[in-house]
């Protein structure tokens, strides 16, 4: 197992490098000006000149990559241009928020995706497989910026009962696990959970269906195992699978929803991202793609250690 | 137990956070702002027109500031930082500036000749020490005139001017001034500075989180006692998405948003919210390529292009949000004079000048132009631009659309009509303020200023035009340099330089307990006065 760790831990650096140079090159090719953002408009091709050489964007590419790299290994992400603040700054501020609202929308969609899959896998084709079924599908179909729309204006406008925008009644500085923080995060929260629902019950009722039919099963009742016991076993097969499909929706989750941070204004790396994009800040365009690209590295080996714990089939191959 | 008495005590700590969340303060003023963060705290504000206006005029002030108290005239230049000023008589290119005395820094330094001095410095001396290329990248293009400065005595400024330039005031009304000791306090950084600022203005700033909100109070030692802030505290929200805005409105979460979408403006006035709206020098238009090639260069079709346009009905597309063209200048404008083009809708008028220029239903002419899905200032560009190119095909003139994001549209604009980069466009949509003599006319037709030296994206250049630019300039006299704005404005619709299509509104919803706000006409504002129910 502890080989078999290292061995997940070597490979993360590699792809750590891979991510870098992609992102990198991916912000560069894109059309635009990141000196757009901190010039005035009418600023003449003198001044544009000169203000190209103070921020290093008259080097060549491959000059700007290294020691943007240089100094990505020292820890130091550079300064966002738009802002003048430091990159590791803005983005551990706005991962924090995401962080809140992934784990929150987690809580919600894990269990319930769970649930609903293995009720609907059980009772697979039944009117209540149905009508999970139909949830599910309608859960991952539904744009959830529209959802998270629409539950403004029930629940903001119409009954006044949540706020409509933000993290906090004075920001997201100083969060607290108080009714006047949580209520900023039930609307988003509760919106995000959507999709990974649909898709966690969905995966799930597959696989519980789908392992009911397999000859252990029915091997297992052959054995005189209660219907609970059978029930775990089936948990068991499915668990590796399962975990697998909410380690990459974790990783979506935490990369943090433009979309639904834009509705909720909520200061997340989802809203950090589209703003840097608009205003093509290529030294927080790449921070925040890094580090939500090692989210996704962390979250998928976080779940593949914990698949090869559940599921020793996993190490051997 | 003891969990039922830790929940009965959480259950009440949570009431009265709602009840404290819910209950504002009386007199304190949320303000969803259009920018996507909280504009430059340092004094050069980022962040276009709305920088300039929550966070420029607010906090600091410039040596010439603009009267923001009145709603039915333009706003005009009043003395702010220096009471007066004036031009050597002998030379032309020196003048001098009486520094206002007994004004006070939020830090509590006085003002002193010698700290203008030191702002200069901070925007055009990349040696001296509080050199700052953030604030320089806003702020030195906005004072191109300025060749030398220097304190005489502590209330006593020269300025020496590259060459006679009667229109410096107007470009010192953009330059704001930072405290110097505030700087030195702050460890000489501005990255500190940022987080705590100090200019002169009627609001210091207390405090503000990235992206999320900034605070202000009133600066109850302001220099002009009349100008002290009514409320108890002015709190700014960047909420970049129109809808998010509308709804932070409709759900109490802020009392005032700036450009609601024009959909949603019948439904707030429904629910009674107030909707304000005046003129200001705002301009929305096509730029025109005058390059050989150009079909833009004939006066016919330009002339054609303007009476083919239908702007009332546009205006009934923006709700009525918008103003009409009657020239380049709205048409209040102390400048607008009287051209003989009238800037009107006769599609008829429109196809005779084009048959006189060789085009007709046989012969349809074809333009390209540059638009953006959205942009500071633009309004609501796709349904507009949409909507002229229905109208210019309905004359023969087929418009082909380039796209492109509102970033690189900025690049475009710089880069002017012959740059490969606009791909052979010969119009540009662009949006400006026009609230001086050099934003609005100068750095769009100077010949000097032909892009990608400045902003005169057609490579427009006349001798006559550069010849009133001269008298601009040398003109010194206020009401004599508006007589020759006027001979400039006519000459520019007369030419029908550009496609003269509309000027925005500056529409606002604010919340009906919002009282004492008057909308002055300019892209600064008033704060001063309000005052919350």
């Amino acid at each position: 197992m502890l080989a078999y760790m290292i061995r997940r831990l070597i490979l993360v650096l590699p792809v750590a490098f891979g991510v870098s140079v992609i992102c990198f090159l991916l912000v560069h090719i894109a059309p635009g000006d990141p000196l757009t953002a901190i010039m005035a408009v009418d600023a003449t091709a003198e001044e544009q000149a000169a203000m190209r050489a103070a921020y290093g964007l008259d080097r060549a590419l491959p000059v700007q990559f290294l020691l943007w790299l240089g100094n990505l290994v020292q820890g130091d992400l550079g300064r966002s241009i738009a802002t003048g603040r430091p990159v590791a700054a803005e983005v551990w501020r706005a991962v924090q928020n995401s962080l809140l609202l992934a784990a929150t929308a987690s809580a919600i969609a894990f269990p319930v995706g769970l649930l609903l899959g293995f009720i609907a896998g059980y009772f697979r084709d039944s009117w209540i497989d149905k009508t999970v079924t139909s949830a599910a599908i309608a859960g991952v179909s539904l744009p959830n910026y529209w959802l998270g729309m629409v539950l403004v204006i029930i629940f903001s406008v119409k009954l006044g009962w949540l706020p409509a925008m933000g993290a906090g009644p004075a920001g997201s500085d100083g969060w607290a696990w108080d009714w006047g923080h949580v209520r900023h995060l039930l609307l988003p929260s509760f919106t995000l959970s959507v999709v990974p629902i649909g898709i966690v019950s969905r995966t799930v009722r597959a696989l519980v269906g789908d392992i009911y039919r397999m000859d252990f099963v029915q091997a297992l009742y052959a054995k005189g195992l209660s219907n609970l016991d059978v029930l775990i076993h089936v948990i068991r097969n499915a668990a590796a699978t399962a975990l697998s499909v909410m380690g990459l929706q974790l990783g979506a989750l935490l990369g943090g929803s433009i979309l639904i941070e834009t509705v909720f204004n909520w200061p997340g790396s989802g809203m950090l991202l589209s703003n840097a994009i608009f205003q093509r800040d290529l030294p927080l365009l790449q921070g925040t793609i890094l580090t939500l690209a090692m989210f996704f590295v962390a979250a998928n080996l976080v779940v593949d250690i914990l698949q090869a714990a559940i599921d020793p089939r996993i190490q051997r191959s | 137990m003891m969990i039922g008495i830790a929940r009965r005590l959480a259950f009440a700590t949570a009431l009265s956070l709602v009840a404290a969340g819910g209950a504002m303060a009386a007199g304190t003023l949320r303000i969803g702002m259009t920018a996507s963060d909280i504009p430059l705290t340092t004094g050069q504000t980022d962040q276009g027109g709305e920088g300039m206006r929550f966070m420029g005029y607010t906090v600091y002030d410039a040596l010439i500031n603009w009267d923001l108290s009145a709603t039915d005239h333009a706003s005009g230049l009043v003395p702010g930082l220096a009471t007066e000023w004036a031009v050597d008589a002998q030379d032309k290119t020196k003048w001098i500036f009486k520094i206002r005395e007994n004004v006070t820094f939020h830090d509590g330094a006085t003002l002193k000749a010698e700290d203008i001095v030191w702002n200069f410095d901070k925007l055009l001396n990349d040696q001296s020490p509080q050199y700052d290329p953030r604030q320089a990248a806003q702020g030195k293009s906005r004072i191109p005139a300025v060749a030398s400065y220097r304190a005489i005595d502590a209330h006593t400024l020269e300025i020496v001017t590259k060459s006679p330039d009667a229109t410096l005031p107007y470009q010192l009304a953009w330059f704001m001034i930072s405290s110097p000791a505030n700087w030195e306090a702050q460890g000489k950084s501005w990255e500190a500075v940022a987080a705590k600022p100090s200019g002169t203005g009627p609001w210091k700033l207390t405090g503000f989180v990235p992206r999320e909100k900034a605070e202000m109070v009133p600066n109850t030692d302001y220099w002009d006692q009349a100008r002290v802030p009514k409320l108890d505290k002015l709190v700014l929200i960047p909420l970049a998405e129109p809808n998010a805005r509308a709804n932070a409105l409709l759900s109490g979460q802020v009392d005032w948003i700036e450009a609601p979408t024009p959909d949603m403006v019948p439904m707030m006035q429904g629910q009674g919210f107030t909707i304000t709206q005046n003129e200001y020098p705002h301009n929305w238009t096509w730029h025109l390529s005058m390059e050989d090639g150009s079909p833009w260069k004939d006066i016919r079709i330009r002339k054609a292009a303007n009476l083919a346009v239908d702007r009332d009905g546009l205006s009934v597309l923006l709700g009525g949000l918008m103003i009409p063209a009657k020239g380049f200048m709205p048409p209040s404008s102390p400048w607008f004079g009287t051209p003989e083009f009238e800037v009107k809708y006769d599609p008829e008028a429109a196809m005779a000048l084009l048959k006189e220029a060789g085009y007709g239903p046989e012969n349809r002419l074809k333009v390209k132009a540059l638009i953006s899905p959205s942009g500071s200032g633009q309004m609501l560009p796709l349904p507009m631009n949409e909507y002229i190119q229905q109208n210019l095909a309905a004359v023969g003139i087929d418009v082909e659309f380039m796209v492109v994001e509102w970033n690189q549209m900025i690049n475009l604009w710089r880069a002017g009509t012959t740059d490969p980069s606009v791909e052979g466009a010969q119009s540009i949509n662009f949006t400006y303020s026009i609230q001086d003599p050099f934003v609005g006319f100068i750095r769009h037709l100077q010949c000097s200023l032909v892009a990608p030296n400045g902003t005169n994206w057609g490579h427009y250049c006349d001798p006559e035009m550069e010849a009133l630019f001269t008298e601009i300039r040398d003109t010194f006299d206020p009401e004599a340099q508006s007589a020759v704005l006027k001979k400039v404005h006519e000459k520019f619709v007369d030419d029908a330089l550009f496609l003269m299509v509309a000027h925005d509104v500056a529409p606002r919803a604010m919340s009906p307990k919002v009282k004492g706000f008057s909308q002055a006409q300019s892209w600064n504002q008033e704060f001063s006065t309000i005052t919350m129910e």
